[in-house]
């Protein structure tokens, strides 16, 4: 017979397991895990080579949007008064909360990687092991900045 | 039309297993966060692996196969690891990713995620702009 506490974190860890393989499975069904979709999109010149879009990719605005549309609804009946999470005693907030050069900067970095590449991390992840060498150089490489900026600030 | 519903339908999925994760465990599915804080020995350690082993592992069960949408162009082995440095710095120097300030973030209705959002747009559009355009294919 398990324990009340240990069977809270199996269903904890099962939860967290089915979460990540439905993202994964979002993104691949959506094609984020395309490299070409999200240069497609970031190329806003396309929309000028001939009619609208032109050669621009409007695929992720309709991946962000059915994403966002399902958080905003969710996270807000989630937190409605005294709700508390299902597996756990309380909603973790982020700790930052300041509009500061750090998140500027960080997101701008973040940008510049991102249209070099056509990856971010989720999408990276989920096709590491199916994809070739680019992203496993470029998971490597993340992987490295991640730790770069956890001992620099 | 068919690829746009298909699109929606996949980034519905992302947003139910966010919620899902906000909803069961009270965390933001933020990938950057939980990669790079995975390795930290503590009690959210195990959660965050298990949900990374979810989306390593679903990624090759679901991956079609097919070979995609091809660039027009091999890309350099430097320019994956200069783009993959300026990934991982830049999403823990700005406290998170696509997915944390995008997915998330804006459904948290978060100021801070959305001026994050619109930072790593225009520098990304400015990117693809300056460097990538001629490797794209037509959609």
């Amino acid at each position: 017979m398990m324990s009340k506490d240990v069977r809270m974190e199996m269903l904890r860890l099962l939860l967290a397991l089915a979460c990540g393989m439905l993202f994964a499975g979002g993104l691949v069904l959506s094609e984020m895990t395309q490299p070409a979709r999200v240069l497609g999109f970031l190329n806003v010149a396309g929309m000028a080579q001939g009619p609208f879009p032109g050669r621009w990719d409007p695929t992720l605005a309709f991946v962000m949007g059915g994403a966002v549309l399902v958080t905003l609804a969710g996270f807000a009946w989630s937190q409605r008064r005294g709700a508390t999470p299902w597996l756990a005693p309380v909603f973790s907030q982020p700790l930052r909360q300041a509009i500061d050069l750090r998140l500027v900067l960080g997101a701008a970095l973040f940008g510049v990687g991102w249209g070099l590449s056509g990856y971010c991390p989720g999408p990276a992840l989920a096709s590491v092991l199916t994809a070739g060498p680019d992203v496993l150089y470029f998971v490597l490489a993340m992987l490295v900045g991640m730790a770069l900026a956890r001992r620099l600030v | 039309m068919a690829g746009y519903l298909q699109a929606l339908a996949g980034g519905i999925l992302v947003g139910l297993a966010s919620w899902a994760l906000f909803a069961g465990l009270g965390r933001i599915a933020g990938v950057s966060g939980i990669l790079s804080t995975a390795w930290v020995r503590s009690e959210e350690s195990p959660w965050r692996w298990a949900f990374l082993l979810g989306l390593i592992g679903g990624g090759a069960v679901f991956a079609t196969g097919g070979a995609g949408l091809e660039l027009a162009a091999p890309r350099p082995v430097g320019l994956m690891l200069l783009a993959g440095l300026l990934v991982g710095f830049g999403s823990v120097l700005g406290s998170g990713c696509t997915s944390g300030h995008g997915v998330c973030g804006l459904g948290r209705r978060s100021g801070r995620s959305l001026v994050a959002v619109v930072t790593f747009m225009a520098t990304g559009f400015a990117t693809v702009f300056v460097a990538a355009s001629p490797i794209i294919p037509k959609a």
